[in-house]
């Protein structure tokens, strides 16, 4: 009679598990790393009150309250004033090219009106395109504002800001863009890079695995096809395939979504098949790397959750530390992302996002070279 | 005379980390030739063939295939040569037709269609060419793996263990169909572990532990072996055979249904060792014909001392 549960044979399964599992480095590796390495990247990068946004402000006036505000934006650590524009047309197109979340205007009557106590007033322009990367910031911005002119006068700033700034300060807020502050706009043109950059790389990181897997990969090669033939005819039938998603996922966020799309429908399909050629480039990429199907899956899922996360599509993008946005300058998918927002949310033209349609564009040499180099045409 | 040579190899070697798989390997082989390429498991054939037809870059080693320099044209020698793997590496998820068109589209053939209907007719499979290759028997795989490796017409035809799995009708069926391929001119060379398939062959080669031990037709190979072989015909008790194995001068004993076969180089002592038996009531003794088996066993025998 055998027993129905043997010590003996549990521990020869599990003996088993451990040894195949040590074997499969790629597959230890991420099992240890994956976890440590997210952690420290997500838990330090993430940031959901985002401070040292970029910002401008536009002072048409010269007066003491004036610079008073100025100087105590400036100094506050929500938001980083880089720019000084001299025109509203030069703010203007600052915020269409996205280089700026906050324009502040300070108009040329702000310190007659301080004085005569006469409702002063201060605009905030908010890129509304992100939502949640607007709204922390400008309730911050009535407070700092609101003492910098109390000091000015020479008042004690009172314990409580919001009475103090009710009665001299007020400010008008245009969320630019996007004035109802729907999230959906802006995580619907933002889903389609995600969809895109799911799909697109992890059926393409499956490329010659597959064949390797199969054993067909040997009767390829000894076949006259040459590597750049085999990366392309591998590659190129995935470009169809994201032409029907483009096409499902700016119908639904025309239709089911009611997203505006503001911008030359021509210049967003161009956009979006530099992205897909670069998506499908990257997933070959990793193809040459994986020696089985499950590393390739693995791959792909470790590249795709830092892309998400640092890409500014989950998370205000200006909100993250320095490191962790040059990090995320790495990824395709964060310059799909402020191009598609910019042509579909600001009506963008190529004037104003080219320089990211440069950076996208680089991607695709730079996968297809290192595709390229790592292919092995013999069996080595 | 490297223009009559389909092959012509020297010095044929391949590491893999620190093992040396393949060692010092020369390869001759004459165009419209049938060379056999045998050896144990392991022992270097399947590297060979593939360093042979530029799938593996060799560690050292030069030489011609077809004319073209082994190390530096291998893309012109995959166009000229057909090669044939041990796993069936067509696509299973694709029908007959389609897996031919792939590969007539891959040699550029011209026309296209034509050249697949001829592969189809040839194989008798026009009548089944939807079906999914996946689902054909091992048989069938192995024709159609071959009818597609010489859909190009190649002058050099590699085939590693094209005949594994295969029923003897079948394997049948496939020596004719070399043969006739052959005598159209073509070159094969043909690794195997079955001696009946060896005798088949033009010329046979044997390696064992990465090294080329004896080249030659069959009874070339079977001389230069020096083996003498005796046939003991009745019943010998276990004992006895225990005893004979022990005794100097015996390499082989092996039983062959009812008879057994005792093999050793030295004619004097192998009859010496004999001798006992030969007054045994029932036995009978008489010189029998050394095999290629019996060949092989010593030269495996005598390869794995010299590789321990």
């Amino acid at each position: 009679m055998i027993a129905l549960f043997s010590p003996r044979r549990l521990g020869a399964i599990l003996a088993k598990e451990f040894v195949q599992m040590r074997r499969d480095r790629i597959t230890f590796a991420m099992m240890l790393a994956v976890p440590i390495v997210q952690l420290l990247l997500f838990g330090y990068a993430i940031n959901n009150d985002p401070r040292g946004l970029p910002a401008a402000v536009l002072a048409l006036g010269q007066d003491r309250y004036t610079r008073a505000v100025v100087s105590a934006l400036e100094v506050s650590n929500y938001y980083r004033f880089g720019e000084r524009p001299q025109s509203a047309a030069e703010a203007e197109s600052l915020m269409a090219k996205g280089e700026i979340s906050f324009l502040v205007t300070i108009p040329s009557d702000f310190g007659t009106r301080v004085e005569r106590a006469d409702e002063p007033r201060i605009l905030v322009e908010a890129d509304a395109t992100d939502p949640a990367a607007a709204s922390g910031a400008v309730s911050a911005l009535g407070t700092i504002a609101s003492r910098a002119l109390l000091r000015a006068q020479g008042r004690e700033p009172v314990t409580d800001p919001a009475g103090a700034s009710g009665d001299s300060l007020s400010f008008v807020v245009h969320r630019r863009y996007n004035p109802e502050n729907i999230t959906q706009y802006n995580i619907v043109p933002g889903l389609l890079g995600v969809i895109l950059q799911m799909t697109m790389v992890m059926m393409t990181a499956m490329a010659l695995t597959r064949e390797i897997e199969r054993g067909t990969m040997e009767n390829l090669l000894a076949m006259p096809a040459t590597a750049g033939e085999i990366m392309l005819g591998k590659v190129l039938p995935y470009l169809a395939i994201g032409a029907v998603q483009v096409v499902i996922v700016l119908g639904a966020a025309k239709l089911l979504f009611a997203v505006p799309f503001l911008g030359g429908l021509g210049l967003l399909l161009t956009c979006v098949l530099v992205f897909v050629l670069a998506l499908v480039l990257l997933g070959y990429t990793i193809s040459t790397v994986a020696r089985t199907q499950l590393q390739a899956m693995q791959l792909t899922f470790f590249f795709f959750l830092p892309s998400l996360m640092l890409s500014g599509f989950m998370f205000p993008f200006a909100g993250m530390p320095g490191w962790a946005q040059a990090l995320g300058e790495l990824f395709p998918l964060t310059h799909f992302l402020r191009i598609i927002r910019a042509i579909m949310l600001k009506g963008a033209g190529l004037s104003d996002i080219g320089d990211e349609v440069f950076y996208l564009s680089l991607f695709v040499p730079v996968y297809a070279g290192l595709a390229l180099m790592r292919f092995r045409s013999t069996l080595d | 005379m490297s223009a009559a040579l389909a092959i012509d190899v020297r010095g044929m070697t391949k590491r893999f980390g620190k093992r040396t798989v393949v060692d010092d390997v020369d390869l001759a082989v004459a165009t419209g030739e049938i060379v056999g390429f045998l050896g144990p498991n392991g022992s270097g054939k399947t590297t060979t063939i593939r360093m042979i037809c530029g799938l593996l870059r060799p560690d050292a080693g030069e030489g011609t295939v077809l004319g073209l320099d082994v190390r530096t044209q291998s893309a012109e020698i995959k166009r000229q040569v057909g090669y044939m793997t041990q796993r069936f590496s067509f696509y299973e998820d694709l029908t007959i037709a389609e897996n031919l068109t792939f590969v007539a589209r891959l040699y550029e053939l011209d026309p296209v269609d034509e050249a697949v209907a001829k592969t189809l007719d040839g194989l008798g499979l026009t009548s089944r060419k939807d079906q999914l290759a996946g689902t054909l028997s091992g048989g069938w795989k192995q024709r159609l793996a071959l009818a597609a490796c010489i859909m190009h017409q190649p002058k050099l035809l590699l085939l590693d263990e094209p005949t594994a799995g295969v029923d003897p009708k079948a394997r049948r069926e496939f020596w004719d169909e070399i043969h006739r391929l052959a005598g159209d001119g073509l070159t094969v060379l043909v690794s195997t572990h079955y001696m009946d398939e060896a005798e088949r062959c033009h010329r046979i080669g044997y390696i064992a532990y990465g090294r080329m031990l004896a080249t030659g037709t069959v009874e070339e190979v079977v001389r230069g072996s020096g083996l003498v072989t005796f046939v003991v015909h009745g019943a010998l008790k276990p004992a006895q055979i225990r005893s004979l194995e022990a005794t100097d001068g015996v390499e082989q004993v092996a039983p062959f249904g009812a008879t057994l076969h005792v093999v050793g180089t030295d004619r004097g002592k192998l009859e010496a060792a004999l001798e006992p038996l030969k007054r045994e009531a029932g036995i009978k003794v008489e010189p029998g014909e050394t095999s290629l088996e019996d060949v092989f066993i010593k030269f495996m025998t005598g390869a794995q001392e010299r590789a321990a």
